[in-house]
């Protein structure tokens, strides 16, 4: 363990680095609702958002390694028992039991 | 749905406990909740083995759920802390993992949450699956005490995980691999409910696609502030040729 007060601290400084980039902008970008580009922007960027944040947790995906099978099924899985029930639990659930049965079992 | 006075009179009276007045939000947030509670969990438990396993105390995997609030930033700060990464380091770290989340002032509905204290929590608190919860077309009638609870709920499941894993992290064999694909399916489940309420509007999702694909090639190391602000580029490119191209139908 490292020391304990450098442990809180950077906690702390995360915290409010964190707080800053959620709360600032709302002042700043109050004026802009009420415009139209801004209201084309918030419409489309939810989707978008979440597709980036997709592709940012998925590995560096080699074609040539077993391993990359792991994520690209479970993914397949996930989008599958997605659109197939649209139940969100089932669909974490299933991918994610997917992914561990493969690294830990299968590749492993 | 019935319409309290409390909802269209919010300044005539002065805020009274929430939890008295409002239970049934309480109730409809808390079902809104689950599902990305689901996800949470296994991410959190991951998160507090992982802190254990790493060499922390039990305890900072609470305090960092509870204060920094920030999932995919925490589980780079364990490795930040135990190299005992310079604190600026730390602050650099956070900055660019999390300025995503400037973005999300665009279209999070702040205005519905009352009072100052509620706003600041409601920010402190506004995390990615907040944001996708509150920003998706069914929750645009919430009102802000339901926004509010929501984000609370998730505040308690990221903590009490990551508590529980830190609690349980040595019981957890070694050998169990792959839990962290939880944040994947999270983030791939809200992406497909988002996608449903574009109504078949096909360019978002490939630009949005091709904007973190061109990023991860040439910026990996800052990706997702590249990525982000890549695809608000050319969102607003595409906004102003359309809105230019028939100025008179607009």
């Amino acid at each position: 363990m490292p020391d304990t007060a450098y442990a809180v601290g950077a906690v702390l400084v995360a915290a409010a680095v964190t707080w800053a980039l959620r709360a600032l902008p709302f002042a700043a970008l109050a004026p802009l609702r009420a415009s139209g580009t801004v209201q084309y922007l918030s419409t489309r960027m939810p989707a978008g958002v979440m597709i980036i944040l997709v592709v940012y947790c998925l590995p560096d995906l080699s074609v040539t390694e077993a391993r990359t099978v792991a994520p690209l099924a479970a993914l397949a899985v996930t989008v599958g028992l997605h659109l197939w029930r649209r139940n969100a639990l089932l669909s974490i659930l299933g991918g994610t039991a997917v992914h561990v049965l493969l690294t830990s079992v299968v590749l492993a | 749905m019935r319409i309290r006075p409390a909802d269209v009179l919010p300044a005539a009276r002065p805020a009274p406990d929430p939890t008295g007045r409002t239970p049934s939000e309480a109730r409809a947030a808390f079902h809104a909740s689950l599902s990305v509670g689901l996800g949470f969990v296994p991410l959190g438990l991951a998160f507090g083995a992982l802190v254990v396993q790493s060499g922390l105390d039990w305890w900072w995997a609470g305090l960092s759920a509870a204060v920094a609030f920030g999932g995919s930033f925490e589980f780079l700060l364990i490795g930040l802390v135990v190299a005992a990464a310079p604190l600026a380091s730390v602050a650099v770290a956070a900055f660019m993992v999390n300025v995503r989340h400037v973005f999300y002032a665009l279209s999070f509905p702040l205005h519905r949450v009352r009072g100052r204290l509620g706003k600041a929590y409601s920010t402190f608190a506004l995390c990615d699956e907040a944001y996708a919860l509150a920003s998706t077309e069914r929750a645009r009638s919430w009102p802000g005490p339901r926004v509010l609870w929501m984000q609370c709920y998730l505040h308690v499941y990221w903590t009490g995980s990551a508590l529980t894993g830190a609690l349980l992290g040595s019981l957890i064999p070694e050998s169990v691999t792959g839990l962290d694909f939880a944040l994947t399916a999270l983030f791939t489940v809200l992406a497909l409910d988002a996608l449903r309420d574009l109504r078949g509007d096909l360019p978002t999702p490939l630009l949005a696609a091709v904007s973190a694909l061109v990023a991860r090639m040439l910026f990996p190391e800052q990706m997702l502030l590249v990525a982000f602000g890549l695809f608000t580029a050319v969102l607003l490119a595409r906004h102003l040729m359309t809105t230019t191209g028939r100025p008179d139908r607009a």
